[in-house]
């Protein structure tokens, strides 16, 4: 196959000629304004693009080839994964031993200046514990996740994300700029809410809008990760930890690609019947990523928001907590009650009363789920002092029973439960409509329910 | 020989003669550059066989068969 390339300059002086005159008159006026324009540029630029076109193809023979297409973009997501896992594994440790020993320090200060209790629980065993949690589980991945991925959409894979799945959204009566929006749900689901206003049709960013929380935010990533590194990594040899903790995550989304086809699908064969309609994507040519500029704007706009929305919604949450906590109704805590209330439908899903209260009290951001989870469990059993993995693992398995079962059905759940907060809000916005807005709230959340009570059911039988 | 645009192999050329269809298909055709007279390329097939990428005015564009379709072509 020969891959000659068109060159400016090799175009005809005069307009060619045609079979047939063009139809209508805009179809004369459109060709003769394109005939103008390419004459302007011709007599006024030069470019020497041939070299830079070629190298473009020899990539794409092997990112969008039949053989290595989906293999590579398998790869990448992994390799992306594992480098996050297992680089974020230190720093988060080290995070969490300096934070904590400042919460000892805050809890002697509070204790010299003899404030009463309930101002000591609040501040400190409340909103301090919960952000010195979320700061430690949640910056080390982000602080080298946002950079690989800033890395890969700055170099110009994504588009050839597309390209390459273009085919299964298809299928699925979706557009294939849904790969992207995909993308940058991986990122946070409500940026990728908004990027859906890359797709032109209505029907189809609607259902781009609807299904985009099936992939797994960066919120909901440590969470799949510590499980991931708990419950799976830890099955097998410690120099494999960090792949098969990868690869699990990879799994789950997968999974989280899988459900949003199917879910996709059954949308465009229900409530939004249609045709899938045009489709053109740009295929931009690969540029070196400037790696500087990565990694300012991805640490800046992407880390930091991110962690400091965390942390905004994490302190009066961790508050809220503490409150729930140590306040008592009957003779119990309040927390234990609704937990207990909830125990039963939980527990049908292979979670328990506290997992799904953390789940429900995560609404605002995903990113505290884990943390308010860790939370409640101490508030209630011995308060024991969690900077690392190995503590989190010994209090969810000794103390409160979790088996692998647990872990998968909170990944599920994790994967699959009602948008957080900001993408509802930001899903309201963008659709301006409360019926859509609740759509996205119910598919996903009944998606979930059902993945979890049919694992534990078939697991049980 | 006039012929659909999809019925261009990878590598092969044509000049574009006449757009098919109405309303917005047609215009973001138009956009794109993809008027008559306008030299397209095949560059490759997706791996799953559609979209395919032509490349138009000096930039890499994917189209699904259903649309390329609207385009016909003389070879080159």
């Amino acid at each position: 196959m020969s891959h000659q390339t068109i060159k400016l300059d090799s175009l005809p002086l005069s307009i060619p000629k045609l079979e047939r005159a063009p139809h209508t008159i805009a179809d004369s006026i459109v060709r003769s304004i394109y005939w103008e324009a390419e004459k302007i540029a011709q007599a006024s630029t030069s470019c020497a693009v041939e070299a830079r076109i070629n190298w473009d193809r020899k990539i794409d023979d092997i990112l969008t080839s039949r053989l290595w297409g989906f293999p590579v973009m398998l790869l990448m997501l992994t390799g992306v994964l594992w480098l996050t896992i297992s680089g974020a594994n230190v720093p988060s440790e080290l995070l969490a031993t300096g934070l904590f020993w400042l919460h000892d320090r805050l809890l002697d200060l509070f204790i010299a200046l003899n404030a009463p209790h309930w101002l000591t629980g609040f501040f400190v065993l409340g909103v301090f514990r919960s952000v010195a949690w979320v700061v430690s589980v949640m910056l080390p991945p982000m602080a080298i996740f946002f950079p690989l991925f800033t890395l890969l959409e700055d170099a110009g894979y994504l588009p050839r994300v597309a390209f390459n799945l273009d085919a299964c959204f298809k299928k699925a009566g979706a557009h294939g700029k849904q790969a992207l929006t995909m993308c940058m749900g991986l990122g946070c689901n409500a940026a990728g809410t908004i990027s859906c206003r890359i797709i032109d049709s209505p029907r189809e960013r609607l259902i781009a809008t609807l299904t985009n929380n099936f992939v797994p935010c960066n919120g909901r990533f440590p969470t799949l990760i510590v499980l991931s590194s708990i419950f799976i990594g830890g099955t097998v040899a410690i120099s494999w930890q960090g792949l098969s903790a990868a690869l699990s995550v990879a799994a789950v989304m997968v999974l989280g690609v899988v459900i949003t086809l199917l879910v996709s699908w059954l949308l465009s064969k229900t409530l939004l019947k249609g045709q899938p309609s045009s489709f053109a994507l740009e295929l931009p040519p690969y540029r070196k990523p400037k790696i500087g500029e990565v990694i300012i704007r991805s640490i800046l706009d992407r880390t930091l928001f991110v962690l400091g929305r965390a942390v905004v919604i994490a302190a009066p949450a961790g508050g809220l907590v503490w409150v729930l906590a140590n306040t008592s109704w009957g003779d119990t805590t309040t927390l234990a009650a609704i937990a207990g209330w909830l125990d039963g439908f939980a527990r049908l899903m292979g979670l328990d009363g506290y997992i799904l209260l953390a789940f429900i009290l995560g609404l605002p951001a995903n990113e505290i789920v884990l943390p308010t989870l860790i939370m409640s469990y101490l508030a209630e059993g011995a308060l024991l002092e969690l900077n690392s993995v190995a503590a989190l693992h010994h209090l969810l398995v000794e103390q409160y029973g979790w088996t692998w079962l647990t872990a998968v059905c909170v990944m599920l759940f994790s994967l699959c439960h009602w948008p957080c907060g900001t993408t509802l809000y930001t899903i309201k916005k963008e659709t301006n409509s409360w019926k859509w807005t609740g759509m996205a709230f119910l598919l996903p959340t009944l998606v979930g329910i059902f993945l979890c009570m049919a694992v534990t059911f078939v697991v049980g039988l | 020989m006039n012929i659909k645009l999809p019925q261009l192999r990878p590598g092969q050329r044509g000049i574009v003669q006449e757009i098919q269809g109405e309303g917005l298909t047609r215009r973001r055709m138009l956009d794109l550059g993809m008027v008559p007279g306008t030299l397209v390329e095949v560059v490759r097939r997706s791996p799953l066989g559609d979209p395919v990428a032509y490349q138009i005015r000096g930039a890499v564009i994917a189209l699904r068969k259903d649309e390329a379709s609207y385009i016909n072509v003389t070879t080159c």
